[in-house]
Formats: structure tokens, sequence, C-alpha cells
């Protein structure tokens, strides 16, 4: 044991959760170490609409959950605004939907704390042009879209910022206990090979759906029950606001705008929990997203479908239930001393991408009250580095006199810390990306400061490679800035190839038109010109 | 498992799989590197405008218009309309007042025809041009299309009466150019077409089509005159017969694509009526028309394509209208722009960018050294009349001239 791999406290799991505890951890003041197996947001962060829901979904079913909703929606606009694109949604009832939900709905959005009005079907076609034209009624609510991959590297910079150490593409192979008291973690690193042993006094399970394999490994249960969703991704914005069904929450009803694509959602499974780490979208998830996607926004059914992707929703048992009967979408942190007398294990889990920083500022108060530390949180009062200053028009302005498109949207995604990209030489400002716009002082950034280390870490951070060409040209490209960064040629082919499968496996489900004919003229390009 | 039967966007942008050939045939972006090119400023920076209209990129202002990157695509995307429409829609700057001048080729050849020797003098002249370039920004080196003192239509009205004889009628929409400027080309038009004993008729008040307003940023003077135009064709079409014939390309492709692409002016039911008169007149000596030419006619001469036409697809008419005259040798220029793009080339910022674009053509032209360049546009002959000193004509002047009416 030496000082460099003692903490107050180690977070496993790079997905918001963790990220979002590590930053309230250190923000406290306390040394932390964040685990990751694979990268940041690999997980359900990664996988699902990117609402940053206003509680209006969960209204009725679930009052506390929506309360929760839009207190945290409302703050992180503020704390997160270059993450959040503040584009308002609406709930439409088309002719085959019961009205009476529309009372229902507002009622309950009213009760929980949400703005929600009922505007005339006419100025919501007007306000949304892509809405179906034969909704009978609409109800304008605060939702937003939210940049999941964004958030969390945001949340990660700020708790390096404050001293806080990150290892990604590293798996925890042992929890060391001493005894009933966990001690730290046995750790082995994907990219070097080294073993490593981590002691803190508190270890916080954030793992998500994988958290009942970790909390096993410490002897004690912690029942999921992992329910699978699919979504489309379209290959350009059809819609500028977030458009629901308003009725019962059912399959495909929301449909989100998210940066430059928007994505139509969700199904809902249940699977077993052997199968979360290889999830596909099956032919009938497909029919059933575009046939009621297309309900929603009818352009949909000529627009291109970019890829299909499928993520995992960690429900959790509630309580000390193990059955499964009591099935929560709410917070649950469990204090593993209370519960199963294991002393210095804590699990976050449940909850959802909204409610992120709620779930961070539980379970770091707990770690702090049994590190007997008496310091209140600050996440919902500081920006997360980017979001300091404005608008990216005025972020970019104060940088350069004429911002080029590139730098524009640079701005967007960096927010304030755009200043940080290496400019005005002609390479840093070559495009990598052409379809997002990626610079190569962008993904130098990324790779220096954000800890991406593979092709797929750096598309989490930058969007390279995932415009509609889906890494036809930037991957080959951003592959020899990583290779140039590591010094090795030959991992980085590896690299490429693992991306690309990647990217195909999105593509797949959905692989006929134009989306098919891209697929087909990347593999010329990689197989016949690139010899890759 | 249900598929979709058809994927479509606007303008195809979302068909485009990023091949970048139109990168390649892209005549600015060879010559001015703050061009994003064809790609990017087209379907790349489409949808990322329609995320934030922000991000739209004042250098589009760089393309021509040529439309070349819409020849080259594989996959039928309309590079250039989504470059256009992106102008028209999200560019906040108002247009200058030399871009409204040099757009409102109407109106300023209403004005001009009056005082037509004089604005030919002053403009001829090189102090007055540097005065110009000063207060407006137009190169000084450019040199402007003379007019010419009394218009096209007034000369037609006139002979009204025997064009209404023959047994085939067309409605001719002779475009400013003829107009104000040359009306020695609707006079060519109209001896050939006679020749085939078709007659001409005016439209009922045509206006410009608007092409320079389009470019220019002016969408609401441009889509006023296109429903105009589209409604005065559509009037002339209701008499049996009557097809509507051009003699500039980019007239006619103004017409027929631009008015629904760019500024959603519906012509889907006159689209296919509107012509360019080789066309029209290689459509006539198909179904069996003959025109008799002068055995002493012998030209040397050199075609070159204007790029709308080769977007049409209709430089192959042209060019077998010119094989046809017996004293004609036939010498086919390489696909190249020519620089000027209508009222492009005229701006001091464009100037130099719009000599190198050209180059390649002036050095071929030189080379081939021919008696005439034959070309359907105007804007490319003042280009290469200005730009090599030889003189260029229309197809139609050139069959005119080479036809035997004795």
């Amino acid at each position: 044991m030496n000082a460099n791999n003692q903490f107050d406290v180690i977070i496993i799991g790079g997905g918001i959760t963790g990220a979002g505890t590590q930053r309230d951890c250190a923000m406290r003041g306390l040394r932390t170490l964040l685990i990751e197996r694979s990268d940041i947001a690999t997980g359900a962060t990664g996988r699902n609409h990117g609402l940053l829901h206003s509680g209006a979904r969960y209204a009725v079913n679930d009052p506390e959950s929506a309360a929760e909703c839009i207190r945290e929606n409302m703050i992180l606009r503020k704390v997160a605004a270059h993450c959040i694109d503040p584009s308002d949604g609406l709930f439409v009832s088309l002719p085959e939907d019961d009205l009476d939900y529309q009372k229902t709905l507002v009622q309950a959005c009213r009760n929980a704390g949400i703005r929600a009005e009922i505007i005339d079907p006419d100025l919501a076609r007007r306000l949304e042009p892509s809405v179906n034209p034969d909704i009978i009624g609409a109800v304008r609510v605060p939702d937003c879209s939210v940049d999941p991959f964004r958030l969390c590297a945001a949340n990660m910079l700020d708790a390096k910022l404050h001293g806080g150490q990150v290892r990604l593409h590293t798996d925890v192979t042992a929890i060391i206990k001493e005894g009933n008291t966990v001690k730290g973690v046995r750790t082995h690193n994907r990219n070097t090979g080294e073993d490593t042993d981590f002691y803190a006094p508190i270890v916080v399970n954030a793992c998500g759906v994988w958290g009942q394999e970790l909390a096993s490994m410490a002897g004690v249960r912690v029942g999921m029950f992992p329910a699978k969703g699919s979504l489309l991704i379209f290959a350009h914005r059809v819609n500028n606001m977030v458009i629901n069904r308003c009725r019962k929450p059912s399959n495909a009803d929301i449909l989100v705008p998210g940066d430059t694509v928007c994505i139509v959602g969700t199904t809902s499974s249940r699977i077993p929990l052997e199968e979360c780490r290889n999830v596909a979208v099956t032919p009938d998830e497909v029919t059933l997203l575009i046939t009621e996607g297309m309900k929603l926004a009818p352009r949909l059914a000529s627009t291109r479908i970019l890829r299909a992707y499928a993520g995992v929703r960690p429900l959790v048992s509630a309580d000390d239930d193990p059955s499964g009967r009591n099935i929560s979408r709410g917070i649950v942190c469990l204090d593993h001393e209370v519960r199963d007398g294991v002393k210095g294990l804590v699990t976050i889990t449940g909850g959802k991408l909204t409610s992120y920083r709620l779930m961070a500022e539980i379970a770091t108060d707990l770690v702090c009250r049994k590190l007997g530390i008496d310091k209140a949180c600050e996440t919902a009062i500081h920006p997360l580095p980017g979001s300091e200053e404005g608008s990216y028009e005025e972020v970019a302005k104060k940088i350069w006199e004429n911002p080029t498109t590139a730098q524009k949207v640079a701005a967007s995604r960096l927010g304030s810390r755009v200043s940080r990209i290496r400019t005005g030489d002609r390479r840093d400002d070559a495009l990598i990306c052409e379809c997002e716009q990626v610079t190569m002082g962008e993904i130098n950034l990324a790779i220096e400061r954000l800890e991406a280390s593979t092709l797929t870490d750096l598309r989490r951070r930058t969007r390279v490679g995932m415009g509609t060409c889906q890494g036809e040209y930037c991957a080959c490209r951003a592959a020899g800035l990583l290779a140039k960064a590591h010094g090795c040629i030959e991992k980085e082919r590896a690299d490429i190839d693992s991306f690309l499968q990647e990217r195909w496996k999105g593509n797949f489900p959905i692989g006929w038109g134009d989306t098919l004919r891209e697929a087909e003229y990347t593999q010329w390009v990689y197989k016949h010109v690139l010899g890759i | 498992m249900q598929y979709q039967e058809y994927t479509q966007s606007e303008n195809n942008f979302e068909e485009c799989t990023k091949c970048s050939i139109c990168t390649v045939f892209c005549p600015v972006l060879q010559v001015n590197p703050l061009f994003p090119g064809p790609k990017q400023a087209g379907p790349d920076g489409e949808r990322l405008r329609l995320k934030d209209p922000g991000f739209f990129d004042a250098t589009l202002k760089y393309c021509l218009n040529c439309k070349r990157c819409e020849v080259a695509c594989p996959s039928g995307v309309n590079v250039a309309d989504i470059i256009q429409s992106a102008r028209l829609h999200y560019d906040q700057t108002p247009p200058k007042l030399r871009d409204r001048i040099l757009a409102c080729t109407d109106l300023m050849g209403k004005m001009a025809r009056p005082f037509a020797p004089l604005i030919n003098g002053v403009a001829s002249k090189e102090l007055p041009r540097t005065l110009i370039e000063t207060a407006l920004k137009v190169d000084h080196r450019r040199i402007f299309p003379k007019y010419g003192s009394r218009s096209f239509e007034a000369w037609l009205r006139r002979r009204q009466k025997e064009q209404a004889a023959f047994p085939l009628q067309v409605a001719y929409f002779h475009g400013c150019y003829v107009n104000y400027n040359y009306p020695q080309l609707g006079k060519d038009l109209v001896k050939v077409l006679n020749a085939l004993g078709v007659g001409v008729q005016l439209l009922d008040k045509e206006k410009c089509c608007g092409i320079a307003m389009i470019v220019n940023g002016m969408r609401k003077e441009a889509v006023k005159n296109a429903t105009h135009n589209v409604s005065i064709i559509r009037k002339a079409l209701e008499k049996e017969g009557v097809k509507v014939i051009t003699t500039s390309s980019t007239c006619t492709l103004t017409l027929r694509e631009e008015y629904p692409a760019l500024l959603d002016v519906d012509n889907a039911d006159v689209h296919d009526s509107i012509l360019i008169a080789s066309r029209y007149i290689f459509e006539c000596l198909e179904k069996g028309a003959t025109l008799k030419f002068r055995p002493d006619y012998h030209k040397r001469i050199a075609y070159h394509e204007p790029c709308h036409m080769e977007r049409m697809g209709w430089g192959i008419f042209s060019e077998r209208l010119l094989r046809m005259i017996p004293g004609v040798e036939y010498m086919p220029l390489d696909s190249n722009c020519c620089g000027i793009a209508g009222t492009y080339g005229f701006k001091k910022e464009n100037y130099d960018n719009s000599q190198a674009i050209g180059a390649a053509l002036f050095d071929q032209i030189r080379a081939v050294n021919p008696d005439i360049v034959a070309c359907d546009c105007e804007t490319c002959k003042w280009q290469i009349e200005m730009s090599t000193g030889y003189s260029v004509l229309n197809p139609i002047s050139i069959l005119a001239e080479a036809l035997d009416t004795n």
C-alpha cells in the first residue's frame, strides 16, 4: 500500500452516475478514483434517447420521479448548459388517443410542479412543422435534449480538475475485503496489461445493470432486472422539439432531436442478465419503431435511418425485495453496512439520466457521512467545465473574429472549453470528420485531456464517426492521430477494425437503401483502397 | 419486417454517400481555399443548419452555382441547390446595393435603353470603370455588355401579324440579354424558326427569369418574377401546340429547375414544354423539317458547352445542329467552367478567381484558334470575348448566318 493507490473513495462505473458521483466527491475535497471497465458512457448512459425529461412522462404514474425530474431539469439547464438543447417538448394526442388522458397528464404535471400548457393543435403544428398534422391535442412541456457523452465527459473532467483520478479500460477483478470490511479493489488494465490494487475506505458501486455482478464480488446481492430498449437514429433532425405521444407510456412514443440527428424509441422487453453485454435490435423492433414513429412525425417514413441500437435499463428491485415484484424506476441507494453487514460498500443505482446529479448527491452524502465529513453538495451551483459562459455564439465570438462553421460547431460541443483547442495552424484546423465538423485540434484535445484511447472513445467525446458516413473517412484519419499519440500503428489497425465493426453493428438491422449503399462504399474504401 | 418504401430528403441531401466526387469537380475549390467545397457546404452543412441556422457559413457566397457538382454526383444529390437554398434561407445579411443593381437586369435594361449610346460609351472608358469599382466594388477590368437602343420586344411586336401567319407557333422567352443588349440573337432565332415554318410570339410581358436575384439573396423579388413567368407561360401553353422556346441556357434551367427547387414555385405542368431553341429545332428536323445552308459558308467553330447546358444534358442538341452545317469544321472544347457565372465574375472580390477558373478554357480556345466560339450562354460569351478576344456566337446565330434564304 502506498500513497499512489490510496484514496478516500473508489467509484466503480464510468457511466453518468459514476462520473457524477466522482465529481461530487471530488468537489467535497475527497481523494477519488473512478474505475471503468471500458469507456465512459458505454452502458445505459450512452444508450438512450438523450432526453432530459421534464418529468411529464412520469407525472401520472410516478409523481415522485416527475418532481425529481423537473427540479434536476432546471438545475442542469444552468450547470450543464453546453450539453443541453432547451428545445421544449410536445405531448400530442392522435385521433385514436383518449383526450381525457391529456387532462390527467396536465393535472399530474401541475401537481409535480411541471409547467404544462395545453396549446392549440394549430400552434403545435406551427411550432413543430414535422408533427403529425392529424393531431387533435397538444401539451407543451419543458423537455430538453441532452448529449449524454458530453455530460459524462464534462463530469469526469471536472472531477479531474478537482484532483480526481480516472482509470478507463480497467477491470475490477476482485474486491479486497478484510473480514466484513471492503478495503479496496484489485484491477486489471486492458490497455497496459497491468494489475494494480487500489485502496479506499469506501467503494461506490455505480455499475448500473452490472452492479449485481460487482456486488456479488463483495458477497452481497443486488437484484437487477434488466429491460432492453431499442431505438432508431434518423440521419438528420426532422424535429426541433421533443415529440411525445400523449397516452400511457408505451412503445416508440418519444421522438427526440439530438445534435444533428433525431432518435425514436423505445421498445421495452425484459432480458436475462447474461444477455446485457451484447444486446441486438430485432427486425420486429425495427418495424415497431418505424410504424409507431411515423405516427409522431410522418416524415420519418421517408427519412434515412442511420443506425439502430439498444440499451439496457438498470431497473432494480427496491429495498430488500429480491423477487423483483417491487421494481422501481426511482433512485436506489444501498448502504451495504446497514443492509448486509458489509462495511465500506455503497451501491447507487436505478434512477435515470435526468436525475444523475441527484443520485450522485445522495451517494456522496452517504459517503461523506461514513467518512465523517461535513461538507455540502455544490454540484447544483457550480457549472460544469464548458458551461461557464453563455451561448456557443458568444463563446466563439470571444475567440475568433469570424468563426467558421467548424469553429462554431466546436463551440457548441465544448462550450467555453473550446478555447483549449489548438487552432490557427492549417493542420490544427484541418477537418478529420466532415459530417460533424471535427477538427484535428479537437481530436488531439480529446486524446490529451479527455482520456480517449480508441476511436470509439473519440466518437463519444467528439462525435467523430457519428455522421451519415459512419466513419467512412474520419476513422482512418483519426486513427492516424491516435497512432501518433500512442506511437503504435499495429494497435490502430485493430482499432479501426473494431470501430468499423461497431458502426456496422448499428447499420445492420436497418441495412437497406442509402445506409446500405454507404456501408458498401465504406467497405470498398477500407478493404480495396486502403487494404484494411 | 417492414422496410421504408423509399427515402427522400430536401434536394436529396441525405442521399449523399460522402464520396466527394463533387469536390473534385468543383471549379471554385481549385482556386479559392476559402470555399468549403460542395460537399461540406451542401449536404454536410445542411445537417448542421437544420440543427441551428447559426451554423450557416458566409463563405457559401463563393459557390458560383455552375452545378458541375450535380452533374458529377452519382447519388442524385442537388448539391448546388442545397447551397443556394441555404443562402436564400439562412443568410441574414441583406444584399448589398451593388448586388441589387447587378441582379435587376430587367430594370437596368429598361433604364439604360434610352441612353444606350451614352452608357455604352461611359462603360467602356477606364476612368468611369475605376469610379464604379470604388463606389460599388464591381471590378474595373470587367467589360460590360453593351445596351441596344431598341428592345427586341418592340422589334417583334411590329412583326406580330407576319409571325402569326406561320402554320406552327412558339412563344419565345427571350430574357433580358436579348431584349436589352443583343436583340440580334432574337432576330436570328426568328429567322431560323421562320425557315422551318414556325412563327414566333412574345409571352404576355415576361419578366427576368430571376437567376441573378436568386444568387444575390433577393428571394422575395425572385419569387415574384417566377410566379409571374410561370403564369404567363401557362397562359401561352393553353393555346394549342405552342411550346416556350429560349435561347439562354441559364434562363432555361432557371425556368425549369430552379423555380421549384429554390423558390418553391410549382411549374410541374409547364416544365416539359420549356425548351432551349437548339433542342426544339433539332426535334423539328428529326420530324422531317429541313434547313438549307449556304454553300459558301466555311467556319472553324469551337463549341463551349455552358455549365447549365451540361446540367440539363442538352449540349448534344447544339452540337448536332452545328455539325449539320456543311461548311462547319466542328471542334468540341473540354468540359470547363468559364468562371463568370452571371453576376459572380463582376464582383471585385471574385474577379481574380473567376479568371483563374476560366484559364483552362481560355488556353484551349487560344490553342484551337477557331474562327468563332459557339456557346448557348450570354455571360459565358462576355467572359470568353473579354478574356480571349475571340468572338462568341450563340449556335442559333451561327445557324442563321449559315442559312441559305434565297
